[in-house]
């Protein structure tokens, strides 16, 4: 805001000045413009602008000669008559200053009102005089057509100068720049030079009007200064000519309100466009961020699944259900007669077999026909691009979501003022709800909490041998029970297929769903095995977090690979399965054809019912089905645990303890706390299986986006009535990158089988969109043949032979190895940077700690002690500006050449005792007077707090600046 | 609707409003949120700028207040006398620094004024800890709070004399990144 505002104004002045060098003798044109309409609503600056402009213009065009004439006589006389009383030493180039302040001085008394203090008179009626000047200049000048040229340059310059001054010290400028550049011989310069200095001035009432009500000032005391500031304005502006920077000014002022404002309003409709986030700040302020980091998570996914869904729905399944052939006109899309029966019993569909197995949401049912529909729709290619682009989603966005999230962790430093940025800036001033505000005191508390667990844990100390036995220990326990689940499962897979192989119907309820059961079983109790086995290991809660969430994991892992080779036992049984009724068929068929006619190709005559028509095992449907088994039952199994688990128990604790032998609310079964390992791990295994069968059902994002939208809710509602906030809040880390890590590992894990059954195994050959081919990718050489140009699929397949495939691979690695040396070398170089930083702000700390004990030590005259850096600092800036204007002076013309080194000498003699007083008690400024004018460009510094008490030149004040990024202004 | 004009003077309003973040509009709801609080004490024209203060316990129980923890000390900090009452030019006053047009700097000058409890131009201890408790509604335990407060005054204070002092409040506050922008 500071550099904002400051670049804001220099941007201003420069093109004021621009405007008032091209537009000195053009003033009618622009005088066309200033009538333009402003905004009434909006800022007085803009009205008060126009008003003043009104007047002017009057004035201006009734008669600007006499009142030119006027001012300029009066300020002859006004010279004459103050010059004699001044009794410093007598210099000609101190004479017009002089004047200036005697004249100010007595004007004060008269015009002002009581409690507008002297020094803003003073300073206004130089300006006025000034002014006055630079009429009285211009009119002797008369048209100065032949001049324009040098006199624009010279203007410039003499802005140039103004503006340096105006950078240091306004008030010293004045007398330095007033003695400096005028002896009464020269009338140009000294005209010029006062011109600009009162278009600064007035420029710096504008804008003291603008930011005025930026000042940490009392209302009284800033209405009685606007005042001052708007009849000065007022007074002069007109004279001067345009308010077009003003007006520029305002309306730069009004639109970046606008425009804050639009983006406020914009910010706070994107948070409210986002879902359950009131939810989830409520969860994260009773439980902490963990918690809600798991929310956020399921959140996230719930989008990817929306997009996920958005896929299969808008480009298979809709498609399919409008525009291919209807149910019961094939045999894949009839529900076979052995099965008519019971295909609506709700146990069936339940079983997603039956009715369900014949329709869109299974593989089976699409046909294979090339394009279907008036749209010539291309089904079978679109379902493979479907398929691949759900993966390729899915890579890119984890992916991305990595990036961007180590980013973020990488670019954080705000440890440094942790615990201060928690009290001071926590509380959201914009509360007006209690109970937001109740939630904010909790989150507050939580934070506080959180911070302090973090703290105790970096001063904690122990054991290193126990420590280190009890984790090796408690890893051999962990391995031990993964092992267990692991063949238990195998076992259990085996069973099953041994089941399977008798056929299902001579087995109960248990030997069917056994897989299933198994499964989730160990996903309930492993967990909190985990849990009691990883108390044994004493780490920060984070830490011990990520440990259960990777042996989780790694259970889930098997339990995920068991499954899968399972599956695979499955899709060979079927294959062979496959190859009999294949056989099968056309011996049907010839029975059919009673071997009456001799080629097959011609059979309408004979009409079957496509359900009698017997048909191969389809694979493809059977794995989709078991996939949506799974994550049905895995749905079920969660809601089931928390309703018991959680709701029950916590109906149980509350009610049961009035009447039971000992407290249960803080004894034995107590409220149970949100598993935050078990639920992401949940999400995340359950993503999985969603990736790895939505190719062979489409309907498993939708069922997916269902589970996750209907656990939202219930888990939000759980934590909130059922949870208590784990015994140590933790801060989650803010990237929840770990999370993410799994995902990506998870994806790739579940990738591979569904790729490899694309790839490698041939699809059924009566159901699903590929029957018929060998492979299903031939999908995509077949798209190559018939619907591009020859030339097209030349080009293709030189383009996949390997020997252009593998050197580009080959870049592709290289690339990948050069960008990430690159991308660690600069994480290095970051690293250092901070480092440097961190030492460079412990080293200013410990040398103010010096310097405020130095000072503490001579408090009598701490100006003494503090000068030497400030005033090298001071002088070095003035001694560039005069330097500076100095090579310009001898590129201009003769008259500026005189006068300008001139003024650079005595700008140097006189800045610099000016400047280091006010560097060293700016407070001095700050209390009753007007701040020192170059303060009105910026926003306020320090200075303003130190009104009434504020120990004058306190030694630490002075003492802090070297250090502080954002000193107090004098030093700009 | 002529008595709404005789509220302000157009001057009046013009210079609240260059004095202020508000516009005119603001102004004058402004003027009727003050009213409201107490129609009998204060007049409906301000034209004549009469002297009338509101206690504080009328403004601390406005909405915008009511559920800030630190109402009493943000009252205090913008009443002319320091006791909470304030007269109708504290009270704008007020409201445009809380704004959120208002720029930052201006905000952290008024942040530190309110948080200095004891008014002494420094943050002590004795402020961090009330500061906390109103946080928190005194939930943290004495060792919890004189940890936070050690740890505040180890991280902000730049100077070492155990206190925050303006400059080291307006250095660790420009570089957090929730204070308003």
């Amino acid at each position: 805001m500071d550099e904002y505002n400051k670049d804001n104004c220099s941007f201003l002045l420069t093109e004021k000045y621009s405007i008032k060098i091209m537009t000195c003798h053009l003033s009618r044109l622009y005088k066309e413009e200033d009538g333009s309409d402003v905004d009434n609503e909006e800022g007085s600056v803009a009205e008060n602008e126009e008003n003043v402009k009104g007047t002017v213009k009057e004035v201006k065009r009734a008669t600007p000669r006499t009142r030119r004439g006027h001012a300029r006589g009066r300020a002859r006389r006004g010279g004459e008559e103050d010059g004699d009383d001044e009794d410093e030493p007598r210099r000609p180039g101190h004479r017009r200053h002089r004047n200036r302040r005697g004249r100010g001085r007595t004007g004060g008394n008269e015009g002002s009102d009581s409690d507008v203090d002297p020094a803003k008179v003073k300073k206004n009626k130089a300006n006025q005089k000034s002014k006055e000047d630079g009429e009285e200049e211009e009119d002797g000048k008369g048209d100065k057509s032949g001049k324009g040229k040098n006199e624009k340059k010279q203007d410039k310059k003499a802005d140039k100068k103004g503006k340096k001054e105006k950078a240091n010290k306004k008030k010293k400028d004045k007398k330095k720049s007033g003695s400096g550049s005028d002896s009464d011989s020269e009338e140009e310069p000294i005209t010029e030079e006062e011109l600009a200095k009162l278009k600064e001035e007035v420029e710096e009432k504008k804008k003291l009007i603008a930011t005025l009500r930026n000042k940490p000032w009392k209302m009284k005391k800033k209405l009685a200064v606007l005042k001052e500031a708007q009849l000065f304005v007022e007074k002069f502006e007109g004279a001067l000519g345009k308010g077009k920077g003003k007006k520029f000014y305002a309306y730069k002022v009004m639109m970046t309100k606008k425009w804050m404002k639009f983006q406020r309003d914009f910010e706070n409709f994107k948070t409210a466009c986002i879902p359950w986030e009131m939810k989830i700040k409520e969860i994260e302020s009773h439980f902490g961020s963990s918690v809600a980091s798991y929310f956020i998570f399921l959140r996230w996914m719930y989008g990817i699944n929306m997009i996920l869904f958005g896929l299969t729905f808008g480009l298979v399944m809709v498609p399919e259900a409008l525009m291919g052939k209807p149910y019961g006109s094939l045999p894949r899309k009839t529900v076979p007669r052995a099965e008519e029966a019971s295909a609506m019993n709700f146990a069936t569909l339940w079983d997603f077999s039956g009715f369900a197995q014949y329709s869109v949401l299974f593989y089976g049912y699409y046909n294979n026909q090339r394009t279907i529909g008036w749209l010539k729709f291309r089904m079978p290619l679109s379902y493979f691009l479907v398929g691949v682009g759900t993966i390729g989603y899915s890579f890119m966005i984890v992916i991305r979501t990595m990036a961007r999230n180590a980013n973020e962790d990488g670019g954080g430093d705000d440890t440094s003022f942790n615990f201060s940025w928690k009290m001071f800036t926590s509380w959201d001033y914009l509360i007006g709800n209690p109970e937001t505000a109740d939630n904010k005191f909790a989150s507050i508390t939580t934070s506080f909490k959180e911070a302090i667990v973090e703290e105790q844990e970096s001063r904690k100390e122990e054991n290193i041998h126990l420590t280190r036995f009890l984790r090796v220990l408690a890893n051999f326990l962990a391995l031990c029970t993964l092992a267990g689940s692991g063949y238990l499962i195998f076992f259990v897979v085996r069973r099953s297929q041994k089941f399977a192989l008798e056929g299902l119907e001579n087995y109960g309820w248990w030997e069917r769903n056994e897989v299933n059961m198994v499964m989730s079983l160990l996903g309930m109790f492993c967990p909190t095995l985990f849990d009691v086995i990883s108390s044994l290991e004493n780490y920060h809660p984070r830490i011990a977090l990520r440990w259960q969430l990777g042996r989780i994991f790694a259970l889930f892992l098997g339990n995920l690979y068991t499954f899968i080779i399972a599956l695979m036992d499955e899709i060979n049984l079927k294959l062979e399965e496959e190859k009999i009724v294949k056989y099968n068929m056309t011996i049907w068929e010839a029975s059919l054809y009673n071997g009456t006619i001799p080629e097959n190709s011609t059979a309408p005559p004979i009409q079957v019912d496509p359900a009698d028509v017997p048909r191969g095992p389809c694979w493809e449907t059977m794995v989709g089905q078991e996939f949506v088994r799974l994550t049905v039952s895995d749905t079920m199994t969660t809601y089931i645990t928390i309703l018991i688990g959680d709701f029950l128990r916590a109906v149980f604790v509350r009610f049961f303890n009035y009447c039971w032998c000992w407290d249960l609310e803080y004894g034995f079964p107590s409220y149970s706390e949100f598993d935050i390992s078990g639920n992401v791990l949940g999400l995340i295994f359950n993503q999985g299986m969603i990736w790895m069968g939505s190719f062979y059902a489409p309907c498993l994002p939708a069922i997916n986006v269902f589970r996750l939208h209907t656990s939202m809710y219930l888990q939000c509602w759980a934590v909130m009535c059922c949870n208590v906030p784990q015994e140590r809040v933790f801060k989650a880390s803010r990237s929840n990158n770990f999370y993410m890590a799994m995902l990506l590992f998870i994806l790739f894990l579940s990738t591979l089988p569904a790729v490899y059954t694309i790839v490698s195994i041939p699809p059924s050959f009566d159901c699903g969109p590929f029957s018929g081919k060998t492979r299903m990718f031939e999908v995509i050489s077949e798209t190559l043949e018939h619907d591009f140009p020859s030339w097209f699929g030349k080009v293709f397949g030189y383009a996949s032979n390997p020997g252009l495939i593998l050197p580009f691979i080959l870049l592709m690695v290289l690339s990948i190895y050069y960008l990430n040396a690159t991308s660690k070398s600069y994480k290095e170089a970051n690293l250092e940077l901070k480092k440097k930083l961190q030492s460079q702000a412990e080293e200013n700390k410990r040398r103010n700690k010096q310097k405020a004990q130095k000072s503490n030590e001579q408090e009598e005259n701490p100006f003494e002690t503090e000068p030497p850096q400030t005033k090298q600092k001071g002088s070095k800036q003035d001694e560039s500006t005069p330097s500076q204007d100095n090579s310009q002076g001898q590129s201009g013309n003769e008259g500026k050449k005189m006068g300008q080194p001139q003024e650079a000498s005595s700008s140097q003699t006189l800045q610099n005792p000016g400047s280091a007083p006010n560097g060293h008690h700016p407070m001095q400024n700050g209390g009753g007077n007007l701040p020192p004018p170059i303060a009105v460009t910026r926003p306020p510094g320090p200075r303003g707090v130190a009104t009434p008490g504020y120990p004058l030149g306190h030694p630490h004040f002075p003492g802090v600046q070297p250090g502080m990024p954002r000193g107090p202004p004098h030093f700009r | 609707m002529g008595n709404k004009q005789t509220i302000f003077t157009d001057e009046q309003l013009d210079a609240y409003q260059d004095c202020t973040f508000f516009t005119r509009k603001e102004i004058l709801r402004l003027h009727g949120r003050y009213h409201e609080m107490a129609p009998n004490v204060v007049p409906m024209d301000y034209t004549k700028d009469p002297d009338v203060k509101l206690p504080m316990q009328l403004i601390i129980n406005m909405p915008e207040l009511k559920e800030n923890p630190f109402k009493e000390r943000i009252v205090e900090s913008f009443s002319e006398d320091g006791e909470g009452s304030l007269s109708f030019n504290d009270f704008v006053d007020m409201f445009s620094v809380l704004s959120e047009m208002a720029p930052r700097e201006l905000k952290a000058i008024y942040a530190f004024k309110i948080y200095d409890f004891n008014t002494d131009n420094f943050i002590c201890k004795a402020d961090l800890e009330k500061t906390l408790n109103k946080l928190t509604r005194e939930e943290l335990t004495a060792e919890e709070i004189t940890l936070v407060c050690e740890k505040v005054i180890e991280e902000a204070d730049m100077d070492g004399d155990g206190k925050l002092g303006f400059a080291d409040f307006e250095n660790m506050i420009s570089k957090a990144p929730d204070f308003l922008r």
